[in-house]
């Protein structure tokens, strides 16, 4: 039936042709945010670190990071540990995503039920990632003077290998790769950054509560435990 | 389904009689849907839920027994957009709980309710390939509201309660329970409490004054008002104070397609659906709008086309009881997070004057004026598609159920048939599921059985689940399927011969079976049409029949589907035919 004048196709629907329609005048950026024409410009992206706290449940870790995969979100490094209560973890994720997209993973992960608070950290936050680093081991004394200047620590150190422990920001951790590329780095293990908030602000909006509550009841029983 | 009814379902609706004692994990489990009010569920019996259906055996919980599982997750997520309650199913492990996959992937994309339970292997043989094992949560996590692991027999009901109320509440979804063989076997005197949703699970029905008081001020100003109705309307049984808002200030109402039904198509105010294959007066009207008050609509592509030219002038006021969905692929200027009726009744509240838009009616009239749904419809031509479906509805009801398939048929059922009342339009939106047609008509024939359900299929789409009409039959459910046979998966050619120099590769179907026939041979009543000059009389004898009939009506292979907005294209520049794409 293909061979059956194609071109008679009946259709007969009416009115202007697209090109005789008015058009409007605006348009919107791949966001979906409404743009002046005059100023247009892409929304960059920024790079931070999203702190969850979550339900220490079987699965949790996998619900999280299987959302940000499947979103196609940007994830830097994701960390994992449990908190001073058993019973939760946080996560913490170093995302780079235009500003849409950052509000996008606060409100995803927000949705998974075993997702008890979400925030975004600022700058001012405490954010540290730890590297072992293994390099060959010809020149010790060099590979101890590096260590040195990044406040790191030797942590085996053998006559083909020096293993180094260095902990701190993640730019000071970039630096100090590089520094170590000088000795020929064998193998490399990255932590991945974790993170808590700067003095006494807490690091996402229920913990001061549940602290509040888990300290009540501890002392609640210590108080009991005495009368006894 | 009112919030609370949804939440906890008092004891004293259960029925006395069924009150058999809990003696293990897998009575738990049934008393736990008899506790939610559960009457009927769809399913297919296998060796890991057997405990489940031996302790269904003794429940007044009626069973549905599916050809295929997949038939039995659709019929649930059908039951659920009819009835407004989970629609719940049952699978075995491995095979059954993937056949399911589907169509829980169907209802995470539509926001559908439904409860699968599923059989597993017994929890020592869990992880080691066991026969029919298969990881059952973590296949469907991607595809769930949430998803849970069964551990204990004490548990276990209250598991499903929890369940099957997070499905209803919020904003729905589907929610599954995998049941590993010994915990639904291990014996247990624990009575499951009643529904009700985890204390994390906070869904905000109210949206925050300052945006609701934003949004007016928006709405008052406007000159090119729209309302953008999305199956959030349905769901949040707002179709009433959709109404009664659109009306008391003269707002034109555009919907998507789960949003058929939530307003009538026959008000002067209903601009119909928009999107891809909506009229052009409606994506004309999101296109030219100034203020666009979406509500429960998450801006789908099919809806939005490319985003860049998507009511580009317009400030979007969002209103949804899922926060996520804000923001996510249109900017909203106003979030409105919180259920559609109650946002709907504090915009109302707050507004004094109703937007000066007298111009932008007209123009929208005008608009329905210059781009007709019109074709023509000459005796020597053969059937069109949209005769058929304006025949069906003109011999059926006003609050008559509707079902679809996947392709040009589903959108000849949009275009072409007037839609007055919510839920009665039952489709695969999101993931376009073929063969959702059939079983979806099961589903809501259970769910309503004294309401006239009519499913249209395509041939290629009837093809994938037509082995339930088995069901149908079975279970003597009345039932009218017209499937507009054009020998092909006819979205697919039209969209070869648009896009792919009409290379219609592996779309022609010339082997398909006559449907009549095979209606016959499953019990069922069959009809053929050819001409116009049968369409009344068979429409009428099929929906006359007392059972499942199914009408095959050989329309014109050459009919397209317009007008269309090319894929990411831009709304307002549909075509009309196919010289325009």
């Amino acid at each position: 039936m293909s061979e059956q004048e194609p071109e008679q196709r009946v259709n007969e629907l009416r009115g202007p042709a697209p090109e005789e329609r008015p058009r409007p005048t605006g348009r919107r950026n791949s966001q979906g945010m409404r743009i002046d024409p005059e100023v247009e410009a892409e929304p960059r992206s920024r790079r931070t670190a999203i702190s969850a706290l979550v339900e220490n449940e079987p699965g949790v870790l996998a619900k999280a990071s299987g959302l940000v995969s499947r979103r196609q979100f940007n994830i830097e490094s994701l960390t994992v540990g449990t908190t001073t209560n058993p019973e939760t973890s946080r996560i913490t994720l170093v995302i780079e995503e235009p500003e849409p997209g950052i509000r996008q993973v606060e409100k995803q992960l927000e949705k998974l039920l075993p997702v008890i608070s979400v925030q975004e950290l600022g700058d001012s936050a405490i954010q540290r990632e730890l590297v072992i680093l293994k390099v060959h081991g010809d020149e010790p004394d060099k590979v101890q003077a590096v260590t040195e200047m990044y406040d790191g620590t030797v942590l085996d150190a053998g006559p083909r290998t020096i293993s180094i422990e260095i902990t701190g920001g993640e730019g000071k951790i970039d630096d100090a790769i590089d520094a170590f590329q000088q000795f020929g780095i064998r193998e490399l293990a990255r932590t991945g950054q974790t993170a808590i908030a700067r003095g006494d602000v807490w690091t996402t909006d229920v913990e001061e509560e549940r602290y509040e509550r888990m300290h009540e009841s501890w002392r609640t029983t210590t108080t009991t435990t005495n009368d006894d | 389904m009112s919030k609370q009814a949804s939440t906890t379902i008092d004891d004293e609706e259960s029925d006395p009689d069924v009150e058999l004692p809990v003696e293990n994990g897998a009575s738990s489990v049934i008393r736990a849907l008899e506790g939610a009010g559960v009457e009927t569920c769809f399913g297919v019996q296998g060796g890991a839920i057997m405990p489940v259906y031996d302790a269904l055996y003794d429940s007044s919980i009626r069973h549905v027994t599916m050809a295929h599982e997949q038939g039995a997750a659709h019929a649930a997520d059908a039951f659920g957009i009819v009835a407004g309650e989970p629609g719940v199913c049952l699978a075995t492990s491995g095979p059954g709980a993937t056949n399911l996959v589907t169509g829980l992937a169907d209802a995470d994309m539509d926001s559908d309710p439904v409860l699968a339970l599923t059989g597993q292997v017994a929890t020592a043989s869990v992880g080691n390939d066991a026969f029919q094992e298969t990881d059952t949560t973590g296949v469907t996590r991607p595809i769930t509201k949430t998803n849970y692991f069964a551990t204990d027999a004490d548990t276990v009901g209250d598991t499903v309660a929890e369940a099957f109320a997070l499905s209803g509440t919020g904003r729905p979804g589907p929610t599954v329970v995998d049941l590993p063989k010994d915990v639904t076997n291990a014996g247990t005197d624990r009575e499951p409490g009643p529904p009700r949703t985890p204390d994390t699970y906070d869904p905000q029905y109210e949206a925050d004054d300052e945006a609701v008081e934003q949004a007016v001020r928006s709405l008052e100003r406007a000159e090119k008002p729209v309302i953008l109705a999305g199956g959030g309307v349905i769901k949040g049984e707002a179709s009433d104070a959709l109404r009664a808002f659109a009306t008391e200030y003269g707002i034109p109402v555009v919907t998507t397609m789960p949003a058929l039904g939530s307003f009538p198509e026959d008000h002067e105010l209903a601009m119909e659906m928009a999107g891809m294959h909506g009229t052009g007066y409606a994506n004309m009207a999101i296109t030219h709008c100034d203020t666009m008050l979406a509500v429960g609509c998450r801006f789908d592509d099919r809806l939005t086309g490319g985003i860049e030219t998507f009511a580009p002038d317009a400030e979007v006021l969002h209103a949804d009881i899922d926060p996520a969905e804000i923001s996510k692929n249109i900017e909203a200027d106003v979030a409105l997070i919180g259920d559609a009726g109650t946002v709907l009744e504090q915009l109302d509240a707050e507004m004094t004057r109703a937007p000066d838009a007298p111009e932008w009616r007209e123009q929208c009239t005008t608009w329905k004026a210059e781009y007709p749904m019109d074709y023509a419809a000459p005796e020597e031509r053969p059937l069109r598609p949209e005769f058929a479906v304006e025949a069906m509805d003109e011999a059926t009801p006003d609050d008559a159920i509707v079902t679809t398939g996947v392709g040009q048929h589903q959108m000849w059922a949009c275009q072409y048939w007037t839609y007055r009342h919510p839920r009665t339009w039952v489709s695969s939106h999101g993931l376009g599921t073929m063969g959702y047609g059939l079983p979806a008509a099961i589903g809501a024939k259970v769910a309503k059985p004294d309401t006239e359900v009519v499913c249209f299929e395509g041939d290629g789409s009837f093809l994938m689940t037509c082995q339930e009409l088995a069901v149908a039959v079975r279970e003597n459910l009345d039932i009218t399927v017209a499937v507009l046979n054009n020998s092909s998966v006819g979205m697919v050619r039209q969209w070869q011969d648009a896009f792919f120099e009409g290379r219609h590769s592996a779309s022609q179907y010339p082997w398909v079976p006559a449907f009549d026939k095979l209606a016959e041979a499953f019990g069922a009543q069959g009809f053929s049409v050819h001409e116009y000059d049968e369409v009344v009389e068979t429409v009428e004898a099929a929906i006359a029949h007392d059972g499942p009939s199914v009408i095959d009506f050989h329309i014109d292979p050459e009919s397209n589907v317009y007008p269309m907005v090319p894929s990411g294209g831009d709304n307002g520049q549909f075509a009309l035919s196919e010289d325009q794409l």
